[in-house]
C-alpha cells in the first residue's frame, strides 16, 4: 500500500541564544572534560524537530508554515533562536 | 472576592490553591477547566502550579493556548488580578503577559524547600499589606525557575518597580547563596506594568497554616482581599 508520492520533511534546529546561560550544556562540557577531552571549549544543548508535510504543497508554502510554527510555538524568542531546512523525501510505506 | 482556579492537564497545586482561598480565606472559589472558553464571573484568576502538558516542549508553552487563557488575557487587560504560581508563572511568561523566560535551575536540580523572600514592591494589590522589610518564608518546588530576561528588560522592571519578590537570606540580604536557582537579580516574582498580573515561583498557597510550617502566604492573599474590600467599601 505504498504510494510513491514524495512528501516534504522539515528539520528545525533550536538552540539557546549565545547570551543565555545553558546549565545543561555546562554540565555536559564538564563531563566531557573529565573524560579527557581537554580541547573541548564549549558545549550547548538544543532541540531538533522533524516535521512532515504533504507533498501537495509547494516548497515555499511549507517553509512559510514552518517559520510560522517556530514563531508561534516551537521557539521561545526570549531565550532561543532557530534555523530550518525543508527537503523532499520519499514517503515511507 | 471570587477566585477562579484554572485547571490544566497536569496542574497539581489547584486543590492547594482552592483550600487556601476557600477554607483559609473563606472566599468563594471555583475550578475552571482549561478547555472552558466562556468567560467566568470571577474577581481574580489563579494559574496554579504543576506540570501542565507534562512540561512538554517548554514549561507553560502548550498551556498558553488553552481556551481558558483567552478569558485570563481579557481579565488581565481590564486591570483585574491574575496570579500565576510556579507553573502558572511559567504560563504567564509563555503567554507574554509577563516579560522574560524560565531556564533550568542553575544546578539542574529540582529544588523543593523553604526560601526567604524580600518584597521589593509594596505597591501591588498582592503586596500592599505586607510590612516593609518583612522577610516571608515560603516554599519553592521547581526544576525550571531560573528567571531570565535581557539587560534592557531587567532595567525596565527595576525602573518600573515591577520586581515584586527576590530571594534573600533570613535577614533580608541578597546574596548568591540565597538565590536557589540562578535567577537574574535573584528574582522570585514580577508583576505587569499595571501591577495586576503577578507571577511568582514560590508557593504562597503552601504557607497558609501553622501546620504547614509557615503562614506567610496569607499576607499575599489578604493584601489582595483588603484591596478588593476597600474598592467595594
Amino acid at each position: 500500500m505504498s504510494t510513491s508520492k514524495a512528501e516534504w520533511i522539515a528539520e528545525v534546529f533550536v538552540t539557546l541564544k549565545p547570551s543565555v546561560l545553558d546549565p545543561q550544556g555546562n554540565t555536559i562540557q564538564a563531563a566531557l572534560h573529565s573524560m579527557g577531552y581537554e580541547a573541548l571549549t564549549g558545549a550547548r544543548l538544543g532541540k531538533y524537530f522533524t516535521l512532515n508535510f504533504s507533498g501537495q504543497l509547494a516548497k515555499a508554502e511549507v517553509e512559510r508554515q514552518v517559520k510560522q510554527m517556530c514563531d508561534k510555538l516551537l521557539v521561545n524568542p526570549v531565550i532561543e533562536r532557530y534555523r530550518y531546512q525543508v527537503a523532499s523525501a520519499p514517503k515511507e510505506s | 472576592m471570587k477566585f477562579g482556579i484554572v485547571v490544566f492537564p497536569g496542574s497539581n497545586c489547584d486543590h492547594d490553591c482552592y483550600y487556601a482561598v476557600k477554607d483559609v480565606l473563606q472566599q468563594p472559589a471555583e475550578f475552571i477547566w482549561h478547555g472552558e472558553s466562556r468567560p467566568k464571573s470571577v474577581d481574580a484568576y489563579i494559574l496554579p502550579g504543576g506540570f501542565s502538558y507534562g512540561d512538554y516542549l517548554r514549561t507553560g508553552a502548550v498551556a498558553r493556548f488553552s481556551p481558558a487563557m483567552d478569558a485570563v488575557r481579557a481579565h488581565a487587560a481590564q486591570g483585574k488580578p491574575v496570579i500565576g504560581i510556579c507553573n502558572g508563572f511559567q504560563i504567564l511568561l509563555e503567554a507574554g503577559l509577563l516579560p522574560g523566560a524560565m531556564l533550568r535551575n542553575q544546578n539542574l536540580h529540582f529544588i523543593c524547600k523553604y526560601v526567604n523572600l524580600r518584597t521589593d514592591s509594596l505597591k501591588t494589590p498582592f503586596t500592599q499589606k505586607i510590612t516593609a522589610g518583612k522577610v516571608l518564608r515560603v516554599p519553592i518546588a521547581h526544576g525550571e525557575g531560573n528567571y531570565h530576561c535581557d539587560a534592557a528588560t531587567l532595567k525596565r522592571l527595576q525602573r518600573e518597580n515591577r520586581i515584586v519578590f527576590r530571594y534573600c537570606t533570613p535577614g533580608g540580604q541578597l546574596t548568591p547563596e540565597a538565590n536557589p536557582n540562578g535567577s537574574v537579580a535573584g528574582i522570585a516574582g514580577i508583576c505587569s506594568e499595571r501591577g495586576n498580573v503577578l507571577g511568582m515561583m514560590p508557593h504562597p498557597e503552601r504557607a497558609m497554616e501553622p501546620c504547614m510550617g509557615s503562614v506567610d502566604g496569607r499576607e499575599l492573599f489578604s493584601s489582595l482581599l483588603s484591596g478588593a474590600l476597600a474598592r467595594r467599601g
